[in-house]
């Protein structure tokens, strides 16, 4: 299989979703859209000059933007609404937490909301605390949204076109410092089920269950461990609603050892989410204790290295990993 | 046109413009040769607004700024030495490193938080004002932001709640769009603004609001003295757009110096590039004050010389401390969380 740039799977996405659908509408920066201030940014303009009547630019209103998205999805169209810095969603919160998530179950089933709310979250280097967060389990505690979590090239072309095509808001939540990461991706029309965990690398000593990001730098780490003998199953739920528990919990019953790496804060955060269903499921498979890598419990210093001191860095999720099999 | 100010009031203005100025230019290095990293916003363009508005306030007056801070903070006083360390993630910043470029801040002169979420400010504006009238205390509030920050739902918000209670604060805001990227050329429109002028947005809640020259001293020294004046006798919100016409520099999203600033470009442009050379001739705001200063015989071109060296030689002290200044201790990470 030919292997692409991240960056470049998901502007194909973009592109195919754009030919296929009619409806699929993309409120973006037109000049960077998808992309946030990456250096490939500009890639993405081509795409907006081939189809200027469903790109388009909207002024800095995320909570209009938003809503529109919702709306226009209510009203028939498959809107994709970048808020660009995940930390902005907060703007259009009342929207996307108390207007679309609810919308089918309040109606009783009748109004279907089929928006996509892009974002790009987490750490990213210098953020500091106002553009740096990873608000996925925030979203998660607002049922009727479902979560999407891209980690490889693959994921983000057959997420993304999932993502448009189900019949409920979504929320795509991207890292930029994915962009660059190179990988095998198909050229047909893959698309990639919500709800299907990937064991991203096979292993029989630990389980590390990982999510956007923390995916590849849990690859790196296993990687390092292997030489020192240290098998490290590396497993991407890809979507936290719907979940696929039943692979993580397959795994960890093999294993019977778990460290969960996530961007999200420590205190109810993803990992803490998980670690209770492993807990309630598969208690007496343990052999240890499970164990989380957050991001602390602290808003997000600027100085980089206390930013990284914070983080679910390479460092702690080994001294993790070596904890869960000591 | 100069301040109706005295000669060591103007020179003052000057020292800052310069300060601003090569501050800026010198954070630019700094992020080339890769001292921080992250996005950044640099003040060039907009000195003789942000400079010649702060003068008019008091020392208990308070202030909200943003992502666009830099300036704010350089043109109340801050000591540029503690506001590099603060950009460059030092211990001895002002943040002590937990707020970088994004957040500045200086509470002892009057600053309370600096929001880099657009718009983020404008409704505590209206709390400290509130507050402020509450304790009939005669402070005002000074809400500094971009054209952009109107964009958002919260200034329309806030601009109702002003002026139903009278609130006394100034909404400045910076419209640094003139003839810039994405705005139609020759106007000064906002390319995503329905409301045009922006004053019709302010202006709809009944909060009067006027334009002003954002690279005028005079005409902004002017507008602001008097807002703060109405604002004071208890009048309530007052809204002024600087205009200012984008600097080359910030064109893309990483600032690049075009050409050094020199109190010689004031008279003689020839060393600057062609693509940019209307803008250091039309619209740089701290070479047409320079210009002002020695046509108006306020002081002669070497006395200027003189203060653009100390400027220099501050700033490269500022880089020096910034550069010897530690980073925080890790732990440091953890505290602040709460009061
Ligand atoms: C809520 C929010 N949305 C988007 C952004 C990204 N952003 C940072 S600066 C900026 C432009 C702001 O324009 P303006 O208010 O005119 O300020 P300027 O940078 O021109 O001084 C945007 C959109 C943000 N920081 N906050
Ligand atoms: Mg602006």
């Amino acid at each position: 299989m030919r292997e692409i740039a991240y960056y470049e799977a998901k502007l194909e996405a973009l592109r195919e979703i754009l030919a296929a659908d009619e409806r699929v509408h993309l409120i973006t920066d037109t000049t960077t859209g998808f992309l946030g201030l990456s250096p490939q940014r500009t890639r993405f303009r081509e795409i907006a000059e081939r189809y200027p009547e469903r790109v388009i630019s909207p002024p800095i209103s995320e909570l209009a933007s938003c809503g529109l998205g919702i709306g226009a999805a209510m009203a028939g169209l498959r809107p994709v609404v970048d808020v660009v810095t995940a930390s902005f969603i907060f703007e259009a919160w009342p929207q996307v937490v108390n207007e679309a998530a609810n919308a089918f179950y309040m109606s009783g089933g009748q109004t279907r909301a089929p928006v996509v709310f892009h974002v790009l979250h987490g750490l990213r280097g210098g953020g500091a605390a106002q553009h740096s967060h990873s608000p996925q389990a925030m979203l998660w505690n607002a049922p009727g949204l479902e979560i999407v979590l891209p980690s490889s090239p693959r994921d983000v072309k057959g997420l993304l076109k999932t993502a448009v095509s189900t019949d409920n808001p979504t929320v795509f939540l991207d890292h930029g410092l994915l962009f660059d990461v190179r990988g095998p991706v198909p050229e047909n029309d893959e698309r990639i089920p919500f709800g299907q965990a990937d064991i991203k690398r096979k292993g029989k000593d630990v389980t590390v269950i990982a999510t956007s990001y923390m995916v590849q730098r849990s690859l790196t780490v296993a990687d390092r461990l292997a030489s020192e003998g240290i098998d490290v199953e590396v497993v991407d739920p890809r979507t936290l609603v719907p979940l696929d528990f039943a692979t993580l919990l397959a795994s960890v019953e093999k294993t019977r050892r778990v460290v969960i790496v996530d961007e999200c804060r420590q205190s109810c955060g993803v990992a803490a989410e998980l670690a209770a269903r492993i807990a309630e499921a598969g208690f007496d498979k343990l052999k240890a204790p499970v164990r989380r890598v957050t991001t602390l419990d602290v808003p997000v210093p600027f100085s980089r290295p206390l930013e990284d001191f914070i983080s679910p860095s390479e460092a702690r999720i080994t001294e993790a990993i070596r904890a869960a099999l000591r | 046109m100069l301040p109706t100010l005295n000669r060591e009031q103007l020179m003052d203005l000057c020292r800052r413009m310069f300060r601003i100025r090569h501050f800026e230019e010198k954070l630019i290095l700094l992020h080339t040769e890769g001292r921080f990293s992250g996005h950044y916003h640099v003040y060039i363009g907009q000195e003789a607004t942000g400079v010649p508005a702060l003068s008019c306030l008091g020392p208990d007056d308070y202030l909200f700024t943003t992502h666009r801070n830099h300036g704010h903070l350089l043109a109340r006083g801050a000591d540029p030495a503690r506001l590099l360390a603060e950009i460059l993630g030092r211990r001895d910043g002002y943040n002590k490193g937990k707020g970088g470029t994004f957040h500045t801040n200086v509470s002892a002169l009057g600053f309370f938080h600096t929001s880099a979420v657009v718009a983020g400010i404008i409704p505590l504006a209206g709390g400290a004002a509130y507050a402020a009238k509450a304790k009939k205390s005669g402070q005002i509030t000074v809400c500094l932001f971009g054209d952009g920050a109107l964009e958002e739902g919260a200034a329309p918000e806030s601009f109702n709640i002003a002026s139903l209670w009278k609130l006394p604060v100034l909404y400045l805001c910076e419209n640094n769009g003139k003839y810039g990227r994405g705005r139609a050329v020759g106007a000064v429109r906002s390319s995503t603004m329905a409301a045009y002028p922006l004053t019709d947005l302010p202006a709809a809640y009944k909060i009067p609001a006027q334009q002003v020259d954002g690279v005028d001293a005079g005409a902004v020294h002017g507008a602001v003295s008097e807002a703060v004046k109405k604002i004071r006798q208890g009048e309530g919100p007052q809204f002024i757009e600087a205009q200012t016409v984008r600097w080359p520099g910030s064109e893309s999203n990483w600032p690049v110096v075009p050409v050094p600033t020199d109190v010689s470009l004031a008279w003689d442009s020839s060393a600057v590039p062609e693509a940019v050379k209307e803008w250091y001739r039309e619209s740089d705001p701290v070479l047409t004050f320079v210009r002002e200063l020695v046509e108006g015989k306020v002081a002669t071109r070497e006395e200027i010389g003189q203060v653009e060296e100390k400027v220099r030689e501050e700033i490269a002290r500022a880089v020096e401390f910034a550069l010897a200044s530690p980073y925080p201790e890790l732990e440091t990470a953890l505290r602040d969380v709460f009061a």
